[in-house]
């Protein structure tokens, strides 16, 4: 028992090692993690994870926060001091879908958490879920997208009238940084290769840089090919057999769109995962589909997204077990196709749903 | 017999220094192209160390193609996960984040620059109007991050809407890149003629080469000021089967459809192209990239002989 808390201690699914985390599996205590229900079907579907999860058993303790922008001291707008305090000393969070603030006058609020967290890496793993059809069935990859900087710079000038540009920054560190985090990330979830994803032909310079900071961080890590790829190539090949690729390194926007292409694969934003890593250990969990206002507070949401969220969180904190059955039960829900929501494909309720994939749970125990 | 009334000019394209040291296409080349307005070109070998630029990038800049355009449709016959895609990208091909702009800022830092003109902008989106309403397409989607770029893509974004009211018989949309990718791969039925500036054209048009099977079913036209339009295949060279007889040619010869249509010529090419889409159909003289193992002459002679059975 032991050894294999060691064992999952040391397969982290990234790249920092979290001390603290040590004790906790050794003594199987509970691990705090700040939980952000969001908007709309955010509160229904954090209700369905925290049920699975009890169903599980899983040591975690939910610690419910609010997000929203408020106004610090200098005008500055800001998240919450006690949403803050409460990442910062739980270090894992698990987010539900947030709002988009069209006049409220303060940022998108996942800009405001990326800032405070220096959320530098978002994490999708794009798995075929069987009973979910798709044209395609055997996707397994994992996309890791660049999030501070790239095209995304923000910076845009009128050079005359008529004629606009926008800069697209690409530093070393942020570069490196990204590449380090994902061949730790092969190395820790057994995956054999990374490749990078680049127009570095067109834009030599830029993507030059990017592709050079990949190039040196492999060298540190024989035991996971690496590969290069156009982004253009990459996307003809992807949609034409996507069981050649496995883990994706890429800056801002190729990571947008890839992401969402991967996403699309599989079955769209209500059943694929996300993670965001950040500096100093931090991680972030979230779905990524929108806040369904249309359906809210009706029982209809589907909570496959924040499920398999909650499970790559799981697996991040080195709770592998936990993290498999319950992604076992949630497949085997699906699969059998009794008890599926509407977008699913059926006509069951939310609770419905969830409480079938409680009872797998308990059954694979 | 009804024979397409073609007159076929060949021209060697290989870049040549020109008076004052700049490479430039062979005069006889341009000449040409000048007085025929119209190209079907193979793909080119691309020059390692021959010292001159992108032979692609030359035609681009000497006739001014500022337009590439890519009809994607399901090829009945050669199998891939989508069966229904019917749909066409144009791809704004002179500027954006192909301006070659890039310095290092300090170690470390460098940056690329994108470039979103009015006149670029205004010119692709009134090409694909144009393109909507000649070819009986319902609708144009202008494809943007104009939520992030909010300048540059809003400028583009702009000079489409601002074209759209010229154009009240085709529908006008807009989406997000990111979105279209998701949505492209669940369902592309739901796509018709998508505009774009070029780097996402860059990728977006591949993305739908693959949804129909690749680069080697792919048709493809560039379109010039000046009235110049080259159509081409945009597949590799393949040096490995060059001279074989294994080619396919199908790329090029639906690139030759476009370019059928592009002079007016509809039967001609309404005509070619069924019997290509039949013998592909039919699937008894395929070449091996079709997964038969047919030559290339027995694949186009049964393409002959159907057409010819068309009359």
């Amino acid at each position: 028992m032991a050894g294999s808390a060691w064992r999952s201690m040391l397969t982290l699914g990234g790249a920092v090692r979290r001390p603290a985390l040590s004790s906790a599996s050794f003594s199987r205590g509970m691990q705090t993690v700040t939980l952000i229900p969001g908007d709309g079907i955010g509160p229904e579907i954090s209700t369905a994870v925290m049920k699975i999860f009890e169903a599980a058993k899983a040591p975690i303790r939910w610690e419910e926060r609010n997000v929203t922008a408020i106004k610090g001291p200098g005008g500055r707008w800001m998240i919450p001091p006690d949403a803050k305090e409460s990442m910062d000393r739980s270090k894992i969070g698990l987010k539900g879908p947030l709002k988009t603030p069209i006049a409220a006058g303060h940022p998108s609020m996942n800009l405001l958490l990326r800032k405070t967290f220096d959320l530098y890496a978002n994490v999708r793993p794009c798995i075929s879920i069987e009973g979910y059809k798709t044209p395609y069935t055997d996707v397994n990859l994992v996309t890791i997208r660049e999030n501070t900087e790239g095209e995304y710079s923000g910076i845009e000038h009128v050079i005359v009238d008529g004629v606009v540009q926008s800069i697209k920054l690409i530093t070393e560190n942020a570069s490196r940084r990204i590449a380090e985090y994902a061949f730790e990330y092969a190395r820790n979830n057994q995956r054999s290769s990374v490749t990078a994803v680049h127009k570095a032909n067109i834009m030599r310079m830029s993507d030059g840089l990017f592709l050079r900071k990949c190039r040196e961080v492999a060298e540190n890590y024989k035991d996971v090919k690496f590969t290069e790829m156009y982004l253009d190539t990459v996307c003809l090949n992807m949609v034409q057999d996507p069981t050649q690729f496995d883990v994706l390194v890429m800056p801002n926007l190729y990571g947008d769109i890839l992401s969402d292409l991967c996403a699309g694969l599989i079955g769209g934003l209500g059943v694929t995962p996300s993670g965001n890593i950040g500096a100093n250990g931090v991680a972030i969990f979230e779905s990524v589909h929108g806040t369904a206002p249309d359906i809210a507070g009706m029982d209809l949401a589907n909570p496959t997204a924040l499920l398999l969220s909650a499970v790559m969180m799981l697996r991040h904190m080195g709770l592998h077990d936990y993290g498999n059955k319950i992604q076992t039960a949630c497949f085997d829900t699906i699969r059998d196709k009794k008890v599926l929501t509407k977008d699913l494909g059926g006509n069951s309720k939310c609770s419905e749903f969830t409480a079938d994939i409680c009872r797998r749970v308990q059954d694979l125990d």
